[in-house]
């Protein structure tokens, strides 16, 4: 196939616009929507943008997740452990049947029904958290007083973590997420929040409690060393994931004053809004990655057995085939069927605790606070370009 | 129209019990897919259609007749 755009070296993330995927990136999806890329290693694999083949990649088990298995699309100073098999309970990056054998044990704990009945204390954390940030401002770092405690207080909740140590785990994980962080720095921040989780499944050994992971003692023959992992990456993906929506999806409220009026003077429409804002801030900017494990043809190209995939969430939701005027954020229409929880059996396990978070949250500080804007100009809000989850570092407000 | 589910495939996203709350339900234990309704109401049919595109596993289909009952 002959191609003006050239194959990329490595996941391109260099933004023009704060909400719009790279340029580069949409190019090449129009383009050529699995197309070749250079890995940051040398490897010649793959880099899929469309949401059809998106979709394809993500449901075909025959593209393993075993870390073992998969490349990073981007320059990072890796520790070399990271190319070992997963650590027992490291579910994301297993295939099934371990994969299935560990998702099972949790996926009670997350339904649509379960989640729902989060929502009254969801509400107070929320309204907690305005009252405290009105007494404080204006202005307020949005990130600090709303986006992040949120989230992370009702997973800290959820799976019964003491709330004080928050801090301990939140420095220690934003360290994790760095691109830029050296191999040392990165692997210090793992191990000290290895022995954080260690510490709690410990102390859950001795007073299990009315929590998840209290539960996952008693009623589960995990050991400490799963229930570590589990703990791990539930907490985490508890945290930076809805903490980044939360403050993105607030900055783009703002900068959309139409889109903020309409979900201000119509709260119901929040349900959809939710769907909308996943779709067009696509967060998840790196990956899902894959390795294929036999040849596949996909939309015509055949990805060898052994090349790595790797999945571009954005691409996939601003691909106007599916998502027509995908550039418009536009809180009426159907977004659903983004791609922003993956897709396949690895889809986010926590997706419904994350709507209910942003179903409530977003509406409650639009409510809240009728006046709010931002406290610097938009160009001044700092991106998280340099993160494995896209979002803003800080969001100053004012009201 | 009825609809079929198969919990061993399921992987307990809840997008079925999300998108038609009328027709799928999650069991309280497992997380894993319930058929509420089979077959499903007329007003429900988009619902489930949704449902069966979102559900990201492939566990739960629509069949035409209880004829057509294979495993998924």
């Amino acid at each position: 196939m002959t191609s003006t755009v050239p194959i990329p070296q490595g996941i391109p993330l260099q933004r023009v616009q704060p909400f719009d995927p790279p340029t580069d990136l949409t190019a090449l999806r129009d383009e050529r929507p699995v197309s070749r890329m250079i890995y940051p290693d040398g490897h010649e694999g793959w880099l899929v943008t469309g949401y059809d083949a998106a979709r394809a990649v993500l449901a075909d088990v025959r593209f393993s997740s075993r870390r073992e298995l998969i490349r990073s699309p981007i320059s990072l100073d890796v520790p070399p452990q990271r190319l070992e098999p997963a650590p027992p309970g490291a579910m994301i990056v297993t295939d099934p049947p371990e994969h299935t054998r560990y998702r099972r044990l949790l996926m009670g704990q997350f339904t649509v029904r379960r989640m729902n009945q989060l929502t009254p204390r969801i509400q107070q954390i929320t309204d907690d958290h305005l009252a405290a940030m009105r007494k404080e401002g204006p202005p307020a770092d949005l990130v600090r007083s709303f986006a992040l405690p949120i989230p992370s207080l009702v997973i800290c909740e959820l799976l019964g973590v003491p709330y004080e140590t928050r801090d301990e785990f939140q420095r220690e994980s934003a360290v994790l997420f760095d691109l830029h962080i050296k191999a040392e720095q990165r692997q210090a921040a793992a191990t000290k929040l290895e022995r954080f989780l260690q510490d709690l499944v410990e102390h859950k050994r001795a007073e299990p409690g009315d929590d998840l992971l209290g539960g996952l003692v008693t009623g589960s023959d995990l050991t400490d060393e799963e229930l570590t992992n589990i703990g791990l990456l539930l907490l985490i993906a508890g945290h930076e994931t809805t903490a980044n929506m939360l403050a993105l999806g607030t900055f783009a409220l703002l900068q959309h004053p139409e889109q903020m009026a309409a979900l201000r003077s119509e709260p119901e429409l929040a349900v959809n809004a939710v769907e909308e804002l996943l779709r067009y801030l696509s967060i998840i900017h790196i990956g899902p990655m894959r390795a294929a494990t036999e040849d596949v043809e996909i939309e015509g190209e055949l990805i060898r057995a052994g090349e790595s995939v790797t999945v571009s969430v954005p691409g996939a939701n601003w691909d106007s085939a599916r998502f027509p005027e995908p550039e418009q954020l536009d809180i009426t229409r159907r977004a659903t069927g983004h791609l922003s929880f993956g897709h396949g059996v690895h889809q986010c396990l926590g997706q419904q605790l994350a709507r209910v978070e942003m179903r409530i949250a977003y509406p409650a500080l639009l409510r809240e606070f009728p006046t709010l804007g931002l406290a610097v100009p938009a160009r001044e809000v700092p991106l998280r370009t340099d993160m494995a989850i896209y979002g803003v570092h800080r969001l100053p407000v004012t009201w | 129209m009825f609809v079929e589910a198969n919990p061993e495939r399921c992987c307990g996203a809840g997008m079925c019990a999300l998108a038609a709350p009328e027709v799928f339900g999650q069991d309280e234990e497992a997380g894993t897919v319930l058929v509420l309704a089979s077959p499903p109401d007329v007003e429900h049919w988009e619902a489930v259609q949704d449902a069966v595109q979102l559900c990201p596993s492939g566990a739960i289909r629509i069949v035409m007749s209880r004829v057509d009952e294979q495993p998924i």
